[in-house]
């Protein structure tokens, strides 16, 4: 059963906050390789500006693959997330995330097609302080494989 | 340290980033994704993949690190997104796999916004469309 287009435009609860930790983001960035001073060092952070190390670009996954709980699993939607393929993925920024960033993660649907037999979800998460801050919007959109191949 | 001046039009050269079983480990670790089809062999043949594949979340944080390592600077990124079309196998094996980023400068803006165009190739294929980054220059 394709899924129900009635979803456009549900929004999720805020989650709570999440503390973006100094050793968190070097964790990330050596997991992707990345050595770059602006993301381990915070005297150089300081140097450009920043109050502690920066985040990479795609850092935010780790908030928004989290929040996406919320819409998987809720049973309403009744999403089959073992026939779930990670179709786009987009992070758009207001400013970079530093450590000591506390964020929060408002997660939407904002569309659902259906083309070919498959399913496919545009999921948006505002990633943004306590304060209201916007600071990073996550798109991510899924394709649900239907059972016909 | 002066930053290069892009014009439209501009290649960017290519850089190779080898990706191994334990890449992937740790990425899992580090992202929270610990999607078996990233790690165990029997999981991924189960759903018809090859053997074991990186994330595609992985191989958008290497077009990250392309764009950034091009640009020289950490912090240069504003807007990213792909779309992912093939998956990227890992073997099991020391030397794992690579894949090769390069670009094209799409468009320089007034106000100093410039769009990278890129292509991401794993053993001459596309494993990324629509690959778009933007940054700002300063």
């Amino acid at each position: 059963m394709p899924m129900d287009q009635s979803f456009i435009g549900r929004t999720y609860p805020p989650t709570e906050p999440y503390q973006v930790g100094r050793e968190k983001i070097r964790e990330f960035a050596d997991a992707i390789g990345a050595p770059d001073d602006l993301y381990h060092d915070v005297a150089a952070a300081h140097a450009a500006g920043y109050r502690d190390v920066v985040a990479p670009p795609t850092f935010p996954i780790i908030l928004s693959f989290a929040a996406m709980e919320q819409i998987v699993t809720d049973p309403e939607l009744g999403m089959d997330y073992s026939r779930v393929v990670h179709g786009d993925q987009r992070f758009s920024y207001r400013r970079p995330i530093v450590a000591g960033d506390e964020l929060v993660v408002v997660s939407s649907i904002d569309d659902i097609t259906h083309r070919g037999g498959h399913d496919f979800l545009t999921t948006r998460a505002e990633l943004s302080t306590p304060a209201g801050e916007p600071v990073v919007t996550v798109v991510c959109k899924l394709v649900v494989r239907g059972h016909g191949e | 340290m002066s930053e290069m001046a892009y014009e439209t039009g501009q290649q960017l050269p290519q850089q190779t980033f080898r990706v191994t079983r334990a890449d992937l480990v740790r990425y899992a670790g580090a992202s929270g994704d610990f999607n078996p089809i990233h790690w165990s062999q029997r999981t991924a043949e189960g759903v018809g993949l090859p053997g074991v594949i990186a994330h595609g979340m992985y191989t958008m944080a290497l077009a990250g690190r392309a764009v950034t390592n091009w640009v020289g600077r950490a912090d240069a990124v504003l807007d990213i997104g792909v779309r992912f079309t093939r998956p990227v196998p890992v073997p099991d094996t020391d030397g794992g796999t690579s894949v090769d980023f390069t670009a094209v400068i799409k468009s320089v803006s007034e106000d100093g916004l410039v769009t990278f165009d890129l292509t991401a190739t794993c053993g001459g294929e596309k494993v990324l469309a629509q690959a778009r980054v933007v940054i700002r220059q300063v």
